[in-house]
């Protein structure tokens, strides 16, 4: 499973990589690590929750593994995830060589990676943060919150925050500007057009969040009164903050995953996308209006009925591309030859899963009924529906879909099918009776229920669920072990799909494309002339031409040098991260790392010598 | 590898655009805080017992002129005139580090006059919102003197016009910035 086609090996060329397809696989593995602690997390909740009354966790612990559990899945599980995603396929789909930054590439990843260490670095100390992933204002500030749990929420989403912009930055300008010759918007595959929008909404929503950070570690580290209501303060305002990010990240989180599925349903059909236009604008959309429908997290605040009316207005239409989307992909298989491999069945999963969470969701969008759901399992059972049915299985889907290509071996179809079903069954064991428990008043975030209130047995059943869940990483691992040992091999298009990063060898070479591509039509592989059933393996496919003329020599290959300093810049703002908890001098000496690495990473040549 | 892009705006001018896009929306949450707790201060010192505002006049008039010397910096550079480049830039960077040293000498006044951080709503919101911008100005005058020392090793000319545009247009931002909070701070006290 070794990339070693043109890579050096060891342990410093890991260190010092700027190549889009090794950091996507860090990327991955770290964020697939943190997924199955939180997963780990989230089954110690349902344990808890089994039976009512029950002493297995305390409910300091109960309140400090619900807040780890969430801001773990949320910020270093599927933002990973999905930002390895964008590494590994993007520059493939665009026809590029890397990205347009490939050592601020590294840079998100090493301080992302730091963040998540800074975060449970807080569990062997025995002080992790207890304030909910949302950490809600009063209840964070030092006089409720003394300890140092909430500063190292604070300062992991802080640092973390920085990768992220970074990264959105990165691809924003990739998208934009890296496009190979006829790659057009309108050509563009429909992965690599969500990775677009969600850069975007990276830029735009994450620096509200990084204030309200800011405000409010100030208001812990130096006594301001950002959230102070004794000094005039509003602590409503925390948030508003928090949720003009929060809406939007949960789009950042849920549109790769429809793009991901828009590339595999057409894949799995032999069709093309039905109203690809439709779908993108869909996205631009859902993008747009989920910058004005925050407060709808907010309707039990107290804002008045104009304004819940409005946002719970604006959260309804957000129903409408999102339904739109689900029927494209519905009339995609309309009339095709479905080909039920693991990833279509992850992709037909989502369609299914996330259309009773968007449903649900449109139940809590408006404002009466939501103050019924406010707080109660109704609304955990809601957006794990998304979260799960959409953004997880969409990550999966892409797992399964792109596996071959990133490391040109095959995974077992049985194990797969084994791994989708016993997923799919456990999401809708754990979450559906969820729907119940909260219609019946049970509310999140506490530690326990009393008897009699018929909530046993919905709980009994969720914990079930989550047992299965646990099981359902069996055959991924197994799947995994034995594709290490005996894969086959994957050849350069074992799906027979028509973007362009099916057009190299598996796993593709160290520069990507010997010859950048010129593109002429929308699924470049799919050559009208060359019906993809009757082509024989090794045709040429067309559609995606080199655009050198015959008797003109190939251009050189010219690729990014590694280097050691988005590793150094990142260490230096670990240094200033620590020095938060309480070290002036330990922030000073950071500050200086990340100045010396700045400035050695400006004067260091960034682009090798020709490299064919 | 910097070839021909796809839009035909260099990768890092476009990086630097959408950076600032993105600062638009780090300043717009503090300026919405400042401008949502206006007013709303319950303990003294209040902001009209302490604002100077012929003094701050002053300091962004030099930071407004800053702009203009990075404006003849980037044509001297252009045209490959170092020895102009190396007066413009070093003038832009010292008229920055004459704004913050009014900054400076305006927040230690107003420590002394009773106003430390901590002490109420105005000073918290005040000190983040224009300590934030003071940090942006800071970081562009170590980035100007650093192309002016590029420029004196004679490592810049105008191959690297481009650089001294991005660097640029970081400042003509920081400017502008500075205009609003000006008007909204010191003209609407």
């Amino acid at each position: 499973m070794a990339m070693t086609d043109g890579y050096s090996t060891g342990i410093r060329s890991w260190l010092t990589t700027v190549d889009h397809k090794r950091i996507a696989i860090m990327y991955f593995v770290v964020g697939f690590v943190f997924l199955l602690i939180a997963g780990v997390e989230g089954q110690l909740i349902r344990l808890q929750l089994a039976t009512p009354e029950r002493s297995f966790l305390d409910p300091d612990l109960y309140n400090q593994l619900f807040t780890m559990h969430g801001t773990t899945m949320v910020f270093f599980a599927g933002m990973p995830l999905v930002v390895a995603f964008f590494n590994f396929v993007v520059p493939l789909q665009i026809g590029a060589r890397d990205v347009a930054f490939p050592r601020l590439n590294a840079f998100s990843f090493w301080v992302f990676l730091f963040g998540g260490l800074f975060l449970y670095a807080s569990v062997p100390l025995r002080v992790m943060p207890d304030g909910g992933w949302f950490a809600y204002m009063p209840l964070t500030n030092p006089e409720y919150s003394p300890g140092p749990g909430i500063d190292f929420y604070v300062l992991a989403l802080l640092i973390s925050g920085v990768g992220s912009i970074a990264g959105g930055l990165n691809f924003l300008v990739t998208i934009l500007n890296m496009r190979a010759p006829g790659m057009t918007f309108m050509r563009m595959p429909l992965f690599t057009w969500m990775a677009l929008i969600v850069s975007a909404l990276i830029l735009l929503a994450f620096p509200p969040f990084t204030v309200g950070l800011i405000f409010m570690l100030f208001d812990r580290r130096f006594g301001t009164h950002f959230f102070d209501a004794a000094a005039g303060a509003d602590p409503v305002l925390w948030q508003h903050l928090f949720w003009v990010f929060g809406h939007p990240e949960v789009y950042i989180l849920i549109l790769p995953a429809f793009g991901i599925v828009s590339d595999v349903i057409p894949t799995f059909s032999r069709k093309i996308l039905f109203g690809y236009p439709v779908v993108v604008f869909s996205g631009v959309l859902i993008a747009f209006l989920g910058f004005g429908v925050w407060v709808h997290h907010m309707f039990s605040v107290g804002l008045g009925p104009v304004v819940n009316a409005v946002f719970g207005g604006a959260t309804m239409l957000i129903a409408i591309p999102t339904g739109i989307k689900i029927f494209n992909w519905i009339a995609t298989m309309w009339g095709g030859r479905l080909r039920f491999r693991t990833a279509m069945l992850f992709a037909v999963g989502l369609v299914a899963t996330f259309t009773i969470g968007g449903l649900s969701g449109v139940m809590h969008s408006s404002p009466p009924a939501d103050l019924q759901q406010t707080d109660t399992y109704f609304v955990v059972a809601h957006f794990h529906y998304v979260l799960i049915g959409g953004t997880v299985f969409g990550l999966f889907c892409g797992f399964y879909y792109w596996f071959p290509k990133a490391t040109g071996r095959m995974l077992h179809e049985g194990l797969g099918k084994a791994h989708f079903w016993l997923s799919f069954i456990a999401l809708n064991v754990t979450f559906f009776p969820m729907h119940f428990s909260g219609l019946l008043g049970m509310p999140r975030r506490t530690y326990t229920y009393a008897e009699g209130l018929g909530l046993d047995v919905f709980n009994l059943i969720s914990t079930v669920g989550a047992f299965i869940f646990t099981l359902s990483f069996v055959p991924l691992v197994w799947n995994l072990w034995r594709t290490w040992r005996r894969g086959e091999a994957a050849g350069h298009n074992p799906w027979d799909a028509s973007t362009l990063e099916w057009t190299m060898a598996s796993p593709p070479p160290h520069y990507n494309f010997a010859e950048i591509p010129a593109v002429d039509r929308r699924d470049p592989l799919w050559h009208p002339y060359i019906e993809p059933e009757s082509r024989a393996e090794g045709d040429e496919p067309g559609g995606a031409v080199p655009r050198r003329q015959p008797d003109e020599p190939p251009a050189p290959v010219v690729m990014p040098n590694p280097s050691y300093w988005p590793l150094v810049l990142a260490v230096g703002m670990l240094l200033m991260t620590i020095g938060g908890l309480g070290s002036l001098g330990l922030t000073l000496f950071g500050l200086l790392v990340t100045a010396v690495g700045l400035f050695a990473w400006a004067f260091e040549p960034a682009f090798g010598e020709e490299a064919h | 590898m910097e070839g021909p892009t796809s839009t035909g705006i260099p990768n890092r001018k476009l990086a630097m655009w959408a950076f600032i896009g993105s600062e638009c929306m780090l300043f717009g949450t503090l300026i919405a805080t400042y401008m949502i707790y206006r007013g709303r201060n319950l303990v003294p010192p209040y902001p009209h017992d302490l604002l100077n505002i012929p003094f701050i006049t002053i300091t962004t008039f030099v930071l407004l002129m800053s702009s203009l010397m990075m404006v003849l910096a980037l044509a001297a550079v252009q045209k490959n005139d170092l020895r102009a480049t190396k007066l413009w830039l070093g003038l832009t960077a010292l008229f920055g580090l004459i704004f913050l040293g009014g900054q400076y000498y305006e927040f230690s006044h107003f420590v002394h006059e009773g106003l430390p951080l901590s002490r109420n709503l105005f000073s918290s919101t005040f000190f983040v919102l224009t300590g934030t911008h003071g940090a942006h100005v800071a970081g562009g005058v170590i980035w100007l003197s650093t192309l002016l020392v590029r420029t004196v090793q004679g490592q810049l000319d105008a191959r690297h016009a481009e650089t001294v545009e991005i660097a640029g247009l970081y400042w003509h931002f920081v400017d502008v910035v500075w205009i609003i909070l000006f008007t909204l701070i010191y003209l609407l006290v």
